[in-house]
């Protein structure tokens, strides 16, 4: 009896809570001074402390420290003066030391919360915002990985991977949907990249969610939990966490219990399964790790963490609301990601120094509001959309911050159209990409795109005069139903007016013109 | 030559009186004569030692000796020494080439000392007979049929059979000072953190600690410069500034006795029930002798040394369980002939790895770490532990350094505890709270018991007390010769 519509709200309460595993961005190992880099060949970044031989000891790597603070700070967490790394023992050939060193009872980030943006899945929802309080996040190592299949019978252990230092994020059980587990992970996932701590790349491992599930009647107390492992893309945490939740209703609902468990998700199948029950669950024997003192963070080093933090996403999107006049949904889709919101800001700083050191705008309106509006639709509009196309990053995006904002001034200062903005937007992005493809040859600028495709609005009222008399010459019976009070038929007149002009038509000037004529 | 000290084996090489290489060369010779009857030794390489005898010879002849070049000094085969097989007297390192050189190997490298082959010792350090040894039992040079002590037995041994003129040990509960006592040698236990651990096979972590076995404070001294010193490869080494560990050997003090002034504590603990007669007598006359040379006696009490050995029996087999988990058999080390999947991989190679000493303390360690235990026993025994030092606190309020045997008894037979641990674990009983506490302590020769076999005098100091403590001790050996007596057929006549 699988039912394959989606949870029948308000029957039932999903709880979700979070753990994510997130690779810091070091060069070297939590314990060692082995590289960290992705891909190399098998056991090439494995030295004397990864393969973990007779006599070896770790050594912490500050970089590591710096960038958990760097979280905690960011999450307005509570950094621990003192935290301790521990041993979780289990014996597994990807693991050299027979424990992986973590941290247990005594974590270096405390509590804390993320704001998040959830976009419901349901139609006509509507975007809304949420705290999710952070339970605690922790440094400890990654361990290596098991190959199978190279060879006949055979199971090989890459190491490379061990000790890669990894701050694991726990979450408090607060999101009540797929959407919402969803929006906590990508806003965890676009933070760590926005602070500098983690490259975020999920293909490689670099982000990993574990996702603890449980239903509950609304007003019981939480139901037993599974965790799903190991989710490296939002789209599978989406999936898993539907079924999911699907499955445990139907359990109940059929009279059956659920049973705390670890579970896979199959991408495949789009099922979840057991993987261990908590009856075989490790006694993983945690000890304070012997080999390392205490790790003692002073005032003064948090302030110096401290000062290398950036402005973070939520305090951006209340600038851009606050101070720039955006939507929400504008800032929000703004501070996506560090290199959008700089993207933004640089294309919002170029257009608007221009703008004031311009002297004869005459009329234009300048503010910066206006400027940031205009740019804020740009990117969120045209600039998204060719990026899409061309599978492209905005910090790939061929146009830079600079040249949009000459475009953009064109448009400020009347110059040209929008239609004609976007024309130029496109030729200059296939300029930059073609011409750097054959050697680094610059895109024309915006104003040398505008000339050589003669898209210069015209603002002579003597060339508009002379197109507007030949239509009115041309179509006398519009004419005199405009006289005689039809004012619908004027869109008639804008319309053929603005073809005679090849779209170049300043159209205030136009409307003025073409009122006045048609006045008689 | 075999009875000269470090100070005037390094004068008559820098006099060129005799080579490195005919040194290296006089103890090789020895170790193949002995070492078959006194198993001290479980690994020679005559030529690698006799290559580093020669680069040492190539600098005391450049007039770039220090202390130590050209000196042979045994290592316990706890140290990794690259190119060297290092076995921590077991199966499961039966075959293990050590890829890298562990801090104490590099710091004698440097001091161009030659590595004269690495000693025997209990099975990864966990024992004080020697004879959980996988590769046989050490001999005691005194009387063959009794044990050297351990885990340090190679070591020890060696030293006192004059196979090297020094060597190093490790101490986790006693494993310098108690073969120190039981074979009629000195030797040093610095406090935590002195040594660093970089390279040392860890038994268990927050108590092991390296240190320099010799046949006088002097010498200990000498070596202690050379293995001392911050490492930042050890997150538990202590930085500090160097220091000359016998700059206060000779130091004259007020007044006509050389220790004036000088308070000795002395534990009632350590003068109860359970010492041997002929151990306290040895001791109270070195006592005498103490106050002779200026000191003055203070009864002193650490009441809670008395849960030492309790204590150290949950915490060191605890990390030990942990410490010993990377033995698996997967990258390096003894792996079982046959098995069918991963977990019989596991239980075989170490079942057939590991003696059954290792076994007892990896069950007892995996047993107080476990689920449901953890409180009642290794939090509980941290908490006894900070009881117990700050026991010696409190005392070095009130004396210098503190006094008391280093052993229950003398040298055993072989054997005679091997039934029971229990009685094999009282073998420490005086030295495991010095380790708990993080303290440096000392054993040095004092005389002898019934048996004619030797007694160790224990000196505790304070933190970094071990100039002050290595000067206590020579004193007494100026004045005393226990330390020079020689075990009778080490092949010493007509030498």
């Amino acid at each position: 009896m699988p039912h394959k519509t989606f949870v029948r709200a308000p029957e039932w309460e999903i709880v979700i809570g979070l753990e994510v595993h997130t690779q810091l961005s070091t060069n070297s190992k939590i314990f060692s001074g082995a590289s960290t880099t992705y891909g190399a060949e098998p056991n090439t970044q494995a030295d004397a402390v990864s393969i973990a031989l007779p006599g070896v000891l770790p050594v912490l790597n500050k970089g590591a420290v710096e960038r958990a603070i760097k979280f905690g700070l960011a999450v307005g967490a509570h950094i621990a003066p003192r935290s301790v790394f521990a041993r979780k023992n289990y014996f597994y050939p990807d693991l050299p030391k027979g424990y992986q060193i973590s941290q247990f009872d005594l974590p270096v980030v405390g509590q804390g919360a993320l704001t998040i943006q959830v976009e419901p899945l349901s139609g006509n929802a509507k975007p809304y915002e949420k705290v999710v309080r952070i339970t605690r996040a922790h440094l400890e190592e990654d361990a290596g990985k098991s190959v199978h299949g190279e060879s006949q019978g055979v199971t090989g252990v890459d190491l490379n991977r061990a000790g890669t230092p990894l701050l694991e994020i726990v979450s408090e059980p607060d999101m009540r949907s797929a959407a919402e587990a969803v929006a906590y992970a990508k806003a965890l996932h676009s933070l760590v990249r926005w602070i500098g701590i983690c490259d975020g790349n999920m293909q490689e491992g670099s982000f990993r969610c574990d996702v603890n599930v449980s239903v509950r009647r609304p007003g019981e107390p939480l139901g037993t939990r599974r965790e799903i492992k190991n989710l490296n893309s939002f789209k599978f945490m989406q999936q898993a966490i539907d079924y999911e939740v699907q499955w445990q209703i139907d359990t109940i609902e059929n009279g059956g219990k659920i049973q705390q468990a670890t579970i896979l998700f199959n991408p495949d199948t789009g099922e979840t399964r057991a993987m261990r029950s908590k009856e075989d669950a490790h006694d993983y024997r945690y000890f304070p790790d012997p080999d390392l003192l205490p790790l003692d963070i002073t005032p003064a080093m948090l302030e110096q963490v401290r000062a290398t933090l950036p402005e973070l996403p939520q305090a951006k999107r209340e600038r851009y609301v606050n101070e720039l006049g955006l939507s929400a949904y504008d800032a929000s889709m703004l501070t996506a990601s560090r290199e959008m919101a700089d993207f933004f800001e640089d294309a919002v700083d170029s257009l608007f120094s221009q703008v004031r050191s311009a002297i004869n705008l005459g009329a234009a309106p300048c503010a910066e509001p206006y400027a940031a509006k205009l740019c804020a639709n740009w990117i969120i509009g045209e600039v998204s959309a060719q990026l899409n196309r061309d599978g492209l990053d905005i910090a790939q995006c061929p146009v830079s911050a600079q040249q949009l904002g000459d475009i953009i001034l064109r448009i400020v200062d009347g110059a040209i159209l929008n239609s004609g903005a976007k024309e130029v937007f496109r030729t200059m992005w296939e300029e930059q990409i073609t011409w750097s493809a054959l050697g680094g040859k610059q895109a024309r600028t915006a104003d040398e795109i505008i000339e050589a495709k003669g898209l210069k609005q015209v603002s002579d009222s003597g060339a508009i005069e002379k197109i507007v008399d030949e239509i009115i010459a041309a179509n006398p019976a519009q004419v005199a139903e405009y006289r005689s009070g039809k004012d619908k038929v004027f869109g008639f007149f804008v319309g053929l007016a603005m073809k005679a002009s090849k779209g170049k038509a300043n159209p205030a000037q136009l409307n003025d013109i073409l009122k006045k004529k048609l006045a008689g | 030559m075999l009875n000269s000290s470090l100070r005037q084996l390094g004068s008559a090489l820098r006099a060129r009186k005799i080579s490195s290489v005919e040194l290296t060369q006089l103890y090789l010779d020895r170790i193949t004569a002995l070492n078959p009857a006194l198993n001290a030794f479980v690994t020679t390489n005559a030529e690698t030692s006799l290559a580093q005898a020669r680069r040492a010879d190539a600098l005391l002849a450049g007039g770039k000796a220090q202390p130590l070049t050209g000196i042979p000094i045994a290592q316990k085969d706890i140290f990794c020494a690259k190119g060297w097989r290092t076995t921590c007297g077991s199966k499961m390192l039966e075959n293990f080439i050590a890829p890298y050189d562990a801090h104490v190997i590099e710091q004698f490298n440097n001091a161009g000392a030659v590595n004269l082959g690495k000693t025997n010792m209990d099975e990864f350090a966990m024992g004080s007979s020697n004879e959980t040894s996988h590769f046989g039992a050490v001999k005691n040079p005194w009387d063959m049929t009794r044990v050297p002590g351990g885990s340090s037995g190679g070591t020890a041994a060696a030293v006192a059979a004059r196979l090297c003129a020094a060597a190093t040990g490790t101490d986790t509960g006693g494993s310098i000072r108690q073969p120190a006592a039981l074979c009629g040698i000195s030797g040093l236990k610095p406090t935590y953190g002195v040594v660093s651990r970089y390279g040392m096979i860890a038994f268990a972590s927050s108590l092991d600690q390296a240190g320099p076995m010799a046949r006088s404070a002097e010498d200990l001294a000498l070596l202690l410069n050379v293995m001392a010193g911050f490492d930042e490869r050890d997150s538990t080494s202590l930085q500090r500034d160097k220091e000359d560990y016998a700059r206060e050997l000779n130091k004259q003090v007020g007044g006509d006795k050389p220790l004036n002034g000088l308070r000795i504590g002395l534990p009632k603990e350590f003068f109860a029930a359970g010492m041997g007669s002929d151990v306290a007598k040895a001791v109270e006359a070195a006592i005498t002798a103490y106050k002779k040379l200026g000191a003055t006696i203070v009864d002193i009490s650490l009441p809670n040394s008395r849960l030492s050995v309790p204590v150290y029996y949950v915490l060191a087999p605890a990390e030990a369980s942990s410490n010993l988990s990377r033995f698996d058999g997967v990258r390096y080390g003894y792996r079982a002939p046959e098995y069918a999947d991963l977990t019989e991989m596991y239980e075989k190679s170490r079942a057939q790895g590991f003696g059954a000493e290792v076994k007892r303390r990896i069950m007892i360690g995996t047993y107080v770490l476990s689920h449901g235990y953890y409180d009642a026993y290794y939090l509980q025994a941290q908490k006894i532990r900070r009881l117990i030092a700050q026991d010696f606190t409190d005392a070095f309020k009130q004396c210098d350094v503190i006094m008391g045997p280093t052993a229950p008894s003398t040298a055993f037979k072989f054997g005679e505890k091997g039934d029971d641990p229990v009685q094999m674990y009282l073998s420490d009983i005086y030295t495991i709270a010095v380790n708990l506490a993080g303290l440096p302590g000392m054993s040095i020769p004092c005389g002898f018991g019934d048996n004619a076999m030797p007694v160790g005098l224990q000196i505790i100091g304070n933190y970094f007390a071990e100039a002050q403590m290595l000067n206590v001790a020579h004193q007494f050996q100026l004045a005393t010769d226990h330390h020079d007596r020689a075990p009778q057929n080490i092949g010493l006549q007509g030498s």
